[in-house]
């Protein structure tokens, strides 16, 4: 891709809790338009480098630029760099005090500083995109897992953002739900919307992403096109990493 | 028909006393309560500090709050520092003093307990979106804080209008005292009266608490989440 497309940069980044490194001299640059797609073993530092790109985690040493800007030093105003970047939780984390449509329109309204009027039409249109517009005047606690994490992808796309950070948004709900929140996310992908995605569902990784990044022990191993990593991984921890997922029929 | 003890009741100006009693009684708990809320809230701030000996003195002193019966702290204050330090307190104020120091550890735990029960993830989906930590805590924060402690700060104003009924035992003439200086003036004419006057009295104390607890379950009801 052209080398001025890149979005997201990062370069040497370096992460420690205090106890051994999480994030060991990651680099990684995320293309305008692009998906990308982080997978590797539970503890191998892919959620915490997502959650560095968007400053709610320190880093030690390394850069992060978007849009060839540096917000990874002393004086980065995050609450303008997190405007540019959307993130979903895991645990949706809408604000249970209000209604989902108060949910979403907090940020364009008090950061943005946008009129309730204009906010309040595009959160509508963007409800009925994901099939929510009849939940816009209920509470959080009156909504299924699958919709409230729909109400947070909302909540995140209104602000606009240049790209997005999914963090395990499917692994809290259940099966049957897992469905319906992709499905918004594969949207967002075909529309042309720029993601990063940590996430366990390897069919759903394979169907989504322009490139998959696969981490171990704080390490990018290897990264490659889906296709090409999902049926022959070059390395052989991405090999047994996948190998997990399969299971042979037992020769009776 | 037996004489009832009812009309001891209405004799005279008994029941304008009871009712006389009974403010002293409310106005003894909401100075403790006001003072209470106000100092609990700073503590209950305070207590979610990290810091080893902030940490281990609060912790002190609601142990020591908490163990120590009302009355005993009570029985401190009033005669004990009058004793020692030579400074006449009042019943009235000894009794705010002691149930503000009590209110206060409440709700200073109460405090802590609702700040600490809000998840981290609120904090960083409002980080997220790009509010200020001003905004997060005026906007996320302090409202589900708020929704979590009314129903309980409600509760520790009832709680703590009943135990003022111990501050007779200081010579505080309120609602209970008022109610034995009555029994006693008509011991020999209406030997009954306690059981009317004291069921004044327990009904007193209702209409006081009554209100409270049903606004405290109503706003609990309300804003579960």
């Amino acid at each position: 891709m052209d080398k001025n497309e890149r979005l997201l940069e990062i370069h040497h980044l370096h992460k420690d809790y205090g106890n051994g490194p999480v994030l060991n001299d990651v680099s990684l640059d995320v293309h305008k338009g692009e998906v990308l797609v982080l997978i590797g073993p539970s503890g191998c530092g892919k959620s915490t480098f997502l959650r560095c790109m968007n400053g709610l985690e320190s880093i030690q040493s390394g850069e992060i630029l978007l849009d060839g800007q540096v917000i990874s030093g002393e004086k980065t105003k995050w609450s303008e760099v997190r405007q540019k970047i959307g993130m979903v939780f895991q645990s949706y984390e809408l604000f249970p005090h209000m209604t989902v449509l108060d949910n979403i329109l907090l940020g364009p309204m008090k950061v943005q500083k946008r009129s309730r009027p204009e906010a309040e039409k595009e959160a509508e249109k963007l409800l009925e995109r994901v099939g929510l517009l009849d939940k816009k005047d209920v509470y959080p606690r009156q909504l299924s897992g699958g919709q409230k994490q729909r109400v947070a992808i909302v909540r995140a796309l209104i602000m606009k953002p240049e790209i997005m950070l999914f963090d395990e948004v499917t692994a809290a709900l259940d099966p049957e739900m897992v469905r319906e929140v992709l499905d918004v996310m594969l949207e967002l992908a075909k529309a042309g919307s720029t993601m990063v995605i940590v996430t366990h569902e390897m069919q759903f990784a394979r169907a989504v992403a322009d490139q998959v990044v696969f981490l171990d022990g704080g390490d990018i191993v290897e990264m490659d096109e889906p296709e090409r990593f999902f049926v022959c991984p070059k390395t052989e921890r991405a090999q047994r990493f996948l190998n997990t997922f399969t299971f042979e029929k037992k020769e009776g | 028909m037996q004489d009832l003890g009812i009309r001891v009741l209405f004799m005279g100006n008994n029941l304008a006393r009871l009712l006389g009693g009974l403010w002293v009684t409310i106005e003894i708990s909401l100075l403790s309560v006001v003072f209470s809320i106000v100092l609990g809230i700073l503590l209950g701030m305070v207590m979610t500090l990290k810091n080893p000996v902030i940490r281990c003195i609060t912790k002190v002193y609601l142990e020591f709050i908490r163990i120590m019966p009302q009355l005993v702290l009570l029985f401190l204050v009033y005669f004990g520092v009058t004793k020692t330090f030579g400074i006449q307190l009042s019943g009235q104020v000894s009794a705010v003093i002691v149930f503000t120091l009590w209110g206060t550890a409440e709700m200073g735990d109460l405090v802590r307990g609702a700040l600490i029960s809000i998840p981290r993830h609120q904090y960083e989906s409002g980080a997220a979106l790009g509010l200020e930590s001003g905004q997060i805590y005026r906007y996320i924060i302090i409202p589900q804080t708020l929704r979590r402690l009314v129903p309980l700060a409600i509760n520790l104003t009832t709680r703590m209008i009943k135990t003022t009924s111990l501050i007779v035992l200081i010579g505080v003439v309120e609602v209970l005292k008022v109610a034995q200086q009555i029994i006693e003036a008509n011991r020999y004419t209406v030997p009954d009266s306690a059981l009317w006057i004291y069921g004044a009295v327990f009904f007193l104390y209702f209409l006081a608490c009554w209100p409270i607890s049903l606004l405290a379950s109503r706003l609990e009801k309300k804003w579960k989440d």
